[in-house]
Formats: structure tokens, sequence, C-alpha cells
């Protein structure tokens, strides 16, 4: 599975692919040693490169921030500025005003915590029968289940569409939770953390006459912080961030997400790009900041899952 | 098992006393024990599975029936076998959805890898204020499809978007973004492109740290120049991430969905629409809901292909590797 390759990739102790070092040394050419100066040279280049690469990187952030604090008179003139004439609140207090922006956000607080609790949970279980335990047809469900990883939801949407539908939660907070839920996202990562945990300890808790679940409770839950850490930060910036099926289960404008939301705004206010930078900037700052605190986390888990 | 069965015997006297008792009452035979090993991990698959089976495994056979069936309100649909899809064959749109798809994943997937690679060696070099720059470069790929998308209708905009009041300052021509079919995706192309680099870059940061970096002092006392270096060493030496990188972007690109609804809604005209966004179109916009999930199925049976295919040279280069 493509899951595999980050992990080979990420390695830790061995080089990579050592064999392939024989293509490098015969088509080396000798030239003069280097000198000083040009070291220089390259190091004021990489500096450059670099802050070319972050300016680019975060002009539209910049942009974003500085029209949500722009009078709308600066959004609409033809003229260039990048700075606002004026910093106002203007665009906050319409976003808050006039739309249910703390509903939406506390929506997405509520759907995006349930569905990490229940999937994270759910997950490690599944992954701790993968890791220890030993069933039949383990490597057949082991892929069928990480197979479903690759599916859009545009495949599934109008079947799922009507399975809410008869389910009666159609337009329900739950419409969005289950299927946002039903994900292996996270198993494989699981396997391969609880995969890793000496064996020792779950022998001895063997020995103790520690049932499966006891073990699982008491022995390997604790060790897996760091993996329970990566494996809600990411859900969390997943479902946060998930659109296109929020989109299709909600109907009620009072159960938005905020980028559902995000997009009703645009369609009563259209051009507003003030105010729609406003509300943008409140959907993706608790992101942000998670993402600032947990960087390392994110990173490693971004790197491992392949997710995103 | 077998190993925890040999552990347990040999050490039974050194448990704690309240131990034996327990131990001894696993004895019954090897196949019930079995029995109740299998049953204690389907408690744990369990949940996983029983979500599964409800929200995507049924979703997915039915999706299969709808897309045999003709649209038309709920529940009592006719049967009418193959319409749909020959429906499909006959869609120019559907072809041209294709079309545009396949151009946006030749076109985005190359860039990615290449600018991923370009940024990780540059943020794996010496370099002062390196994480911040990093930082900076990971930071779109944390925020919602949405939003981005978003601060690409502003960037982008014909009137009042600031790259186009930059070329007017400049005296050059501004570019219509959303009136011209090839400006708009290459609009879309710049925005992916934007929230993509950071995945690349740490994934083959992650490959740079695995090579050792006496490899790099030998090739310099061969006297190899930096561009060698790169070319001999370093594009080699990460192709595992290259590998893995070129299936996640390949399905990445095919599935852009948040980007196109929200930056063009696939026009001007159909210039941006590929098929995620027409399967939506069709389903929830037009509600020829039969006819997208015939779509939906064609998405799935060529997303199966690219898996398996990817997976075969994958098995193939483990045991050649």
């Amino acid at each position: 599975m493509p899951m595999d390759q980050p992990l080979h990739a990420q390695g830790d102790s061995a080089p990579a692919r050592p064999a392939a070092v024989g293509v490098g040394p015969a088509a080396f050419v000798p030239r003069t040693r280097r000198v000083p100066p040009a070291q220089r040279a390259s190091a004021v280049a990489r500096l450059v490169a670099a802050v070319v690469v972050g300016l680019v990187m975060m002009f539209p952030l910049y942009w974003m921030v500085t029209l949500a604090f722009s009078p709308n008179a600066d959004v609409f003139s033809r003229e260039l500025r990048i700075w606002p004439s004026s910093w106002t609140l203007d665009n906050f207090r319409t976003v808050f005003g006039s739309f249910p922006t703390a509903t939406w956000f506390g929506n997405s607080v509520v759907i995006t915590a349930i569905v990490t609790v229940l999937t994270v949970s759910v997950n490690l279980l599944a992954g701790y029968a993968f890791a220890e335990l030993d069933f039949r047809g383990k490597g057949a469900i082991f892929l069928l289940v990480l197979s479903t990883m690759m599916i859009p939801v545009q495949v599934l949407m109008v079947a799922q569409f009507r399975l809410v539908t008869e389910l009666g939660i159609y337009g329900t907070f739950w419409a969005v939770i289950l299927p946002s839920a039903a994900s292996a996202f996270g198993i494989f990562l699981a396997r391969q953390f609880i995969i890793a945990i000496p064996d020792e300890l779950i022998e001895a808790a063997k020995v103790d006459g520690a049932g499966t679940l006891r073990i699982f409770l008491q022995i390997v839950l604790p060790l897996c912080r760091p993996l329970i850490a990566v494996l809600v930060l990411l859900t969390v910036m997943y479902q946060w961030n998930d659109f296109a099926w929020p989109l299709i289960a909600l109907k009620d404008s009072q159960l938005f997400t905020l980028p559902i939301g995000l997009l009703y705004l645009r369609g009563q206010y259209g051009a507003d790009y003030g105010a729609i930078m406003a509300l943008a900037l409140v959907s993706i700052t608790p992101i942000i900041i998670m993402f600032l605190a947990f960087q390392k986390y994110f990173v490693q888990g971004l790197a491992r899952s392949g997710i995103r | 098992m077998s190993a925890g069965t040999s552990a347990r015997e040999e050490s039974t006297d050194t448990g704690p006393p309240s131990s034996p008792a327990a131990t001894y009452a696993v004895q019954p035979g090897r196949t019930s024990r079995q029995r109740r090993a299998t049953l204690t991990s389907y408690g744990f698959l369990g949940p996983n599975l029983i979500l599964l089976g409800i929200f995507l495994f049924l979703p997915l056979g039915w999706a299969f029936l709808i897309s045999f069936q003709e649209s038309g309100g709920f529940g009592a649909s006719g049967w009418v076998g193959l319409e749909n899809y020959q429906r499909l064959v006959a869609d120019s749109t559907f072809w041209q959805s294709a079309w545009n798809t396949a151009v946006f994943t030749l076109i985005t997937v190359p860039l990615s890898l290449a600018l991923g690679l370009g940024l990780a060696v540059l943020m794996n070099s010496v370099l002062p204020a390196r994480k911040l720059f990093r930082t900076l470069i990971y930071l779109p790929m944390v925020i919602s499809g949405v939003a981005t998308a978003l601060m690409g209708v502003l960037l982008f905009d014909e009137a009042t978007g600031i790259i186009n009041k930059l070329l007017r300052e400049g005296g050059l021509a501004t570019v219509p973004w959303q009136s011209q079919g090839s400006a708009a995706f290459a609009s879309i192309i710049l925005v992916t492109l934007w929230i993509r680099v950071g995945f690349n870059m740490v994934i083959y940061l992650a490959g740079l740290q695995g090579i050792s970096p006496e490899l790099y002092e030998a090739a310099r006392l061969e006297g190899a120049g930096s561009w060698q270096q790169f070319r001999y060493l370093t594009v080699p030496l990460v192709g595992p991430s290259t590998f893995f990188l070129l299936i996640m972007d390949v399905i990445y690109s095919f599935q852009v969905f948040d980007t196109i609804f929200v930056m063009t809604g696939g026009g001007p005209g159909r210039s941006t629409s590929v098929l995620v966004t027409y399967a939506y179109e069709n389903g929830f916009v037009t509600r020829d809901q039969s006819y997208a999930a015939a779509i939906g199925i064609v998405i799935f049976l060529l997303t199966l292909a690219f898996t398996a295919i990817q997976w075969r040279s994958n098995r193939s280069r483990d045991t050649a590797g």
C-alpha cells in the first residue's frame, strides 16, 4: 500500500537506497576545490531564494488578513493598495451581526469533536487488532479496510445521501458525523505504532492473567500517547476543513459548519470580499493556532499517513 | 500466539500468586482457544467494520445499483440497464471533464514533485531561520479548501483582484482569469500548487534526512559540483519518496474538488469542469442522481485501476529491491 512508503522514506536509521550510489562517481568530473567567497555567495543566494518563497507562500494569507480589516471602499477601488487605508472591524461586525457565525463556529466544534472521538477510538481498537491479535482473514480484511481510503466522496455521495435520508437523519449533525467517522484513516498508523511496542510488556501482562481488553486499556493505550496526539490533530484538521460531504448532508443554515457557512455568506454577499475574508479568517484561525502549537506532531503525522 | 504460549509456560512459577487460576482457565484445547481469540479480535474490529459496512460498503454497492436505474425522484425507479453509461459515452461534457482531469493531473503532479524537491533541498541546507521558512511553506496545507479557494478568488478576481491590479500598475496587460478558459485553468493550478508543495516538501525532507552526509562528502572530494551532487546523488536516493508522492499527488489531483467548486464552479463554460465536480453537479444541482452515480462509478473504477497498478509496481519494486 502507498502508506507504506513514508515509513521507509522516513528512514530514521538506514539510508534509503544505497545501491543507487554506484551511478554517481563515474559521472563526476574533477574540478578545483571550492573557495570560501563562492560558498558565501551560494549562502546568500539560498537565503534570497528562501525569502522569496516565504513571501510568495505568505502573500495570500497576508492579503486575506488585510482585506478582512479593510473598509469596503478599499476592496472595490481599482487602485492598488497593499495596506488598509484605515483598520476597521466592520467586516467582523457584519459577519457576526448578520450571520449566525457564532453558531456555525459552535457547530464545527461539536461535529469535529464527536467525529474525532469516535473515529480515533474505533481506529485505535482496529489498529490494535491488526497489530497484536491473530485471526482468520486478517491480511485480506486489512487490505479491504485500507483500500477504502482511496475512494473519494463523489463516488458515494448519491447513495450516502439516500442512506442518511432513509435513516431519517438527513440534515442533522449525525448525517455529517456517522459517514465521516466511518473512515479507515489512522488504522495503518495505529498498527505500525502498536507493532513497535516491545512484546515483553504484553507477554508480561498475559502472564499476569490480563485479558486482551485489559492489556489494551492498561498497557497499550498509555504507551500510545504520541500516536493518539497525531491521530487527534490530523482528524481535527481534516474534519474542521471538510467541505463536500457536509455541503450535501446539511440543509438548515443554523446547522452549517464554518466552511459551508463561508460558501453561504459568499452566496448572499457576492463580492463583499471584506466580509468573506473576515469569516475565512475566523474559520482558519483555530487550525493555524493548533498547527503552530503542535507543528512537530502534524508534520510527522502528515509525512507518515500521506493524508492531504 | 505460539510464542506467547511457551513464554507463559516457562514463567508460570515467577507469576504472582493470583495468576495461576487465570492461566489454567485458558487451557481447554487449541481450537476453542483459537475461536475465542478470533471472537476477541472481531470484538476489537467490530466498531470499525460496522461503521465502514453501513456508511461505506453499503453505499458503494448501492451506487452501482442506482447507476443502473433511471433518475426520477425517490424510491421506485425503473431499471434502465446501461442507459446511463451509454449517455456518458455520448456526453461531450463528460469527456471534456475527463480530459480536464487528465490535463490537470499531468500538469500539477510533476510541478508539485519538482517544487517539493527543490524546496526540500533548499530547506535542508544551512539557512538562517530555517524553521520559520519551513513553517511558512507548511501553512497552506492545514487551511480548509474553501478558505484557500476564496483566497484564490480574491487574488485572481479580474476587476478587483490584487494580481490584475499589480499588472495594471506595472503597465502590463491584465489576465482574464474568469472569462477565459485557459487563464481560469491556470489560476486553479497555481492555487493547487500553493496548497500542495508543503506536503511534497515534508516527504522529501524526510527522504533527504535519511541520506548519509558522508556520500556528499565523498562526492565533493571527487570534485562533484552542486548540480552533479543533486542529479546523481539526491534524485536517485529520494526515489522511494518520489514514488510515494507520485501516488498521493495523482490521487489528490484526480479528486480535486473544493478548489474548483469554489473558485470557478467548473467555468467559464466547461473549461475547468473535472469528473468530481461534474458528478456533484449532476447529483445535487440538476438532480440527475442516477447519472451522477454512473459518473461516480467511473471515478471509482479509475481509482481502483490506478491503485492496482501502483500496488503491483510497489510489490515488484519490493521484491526486486
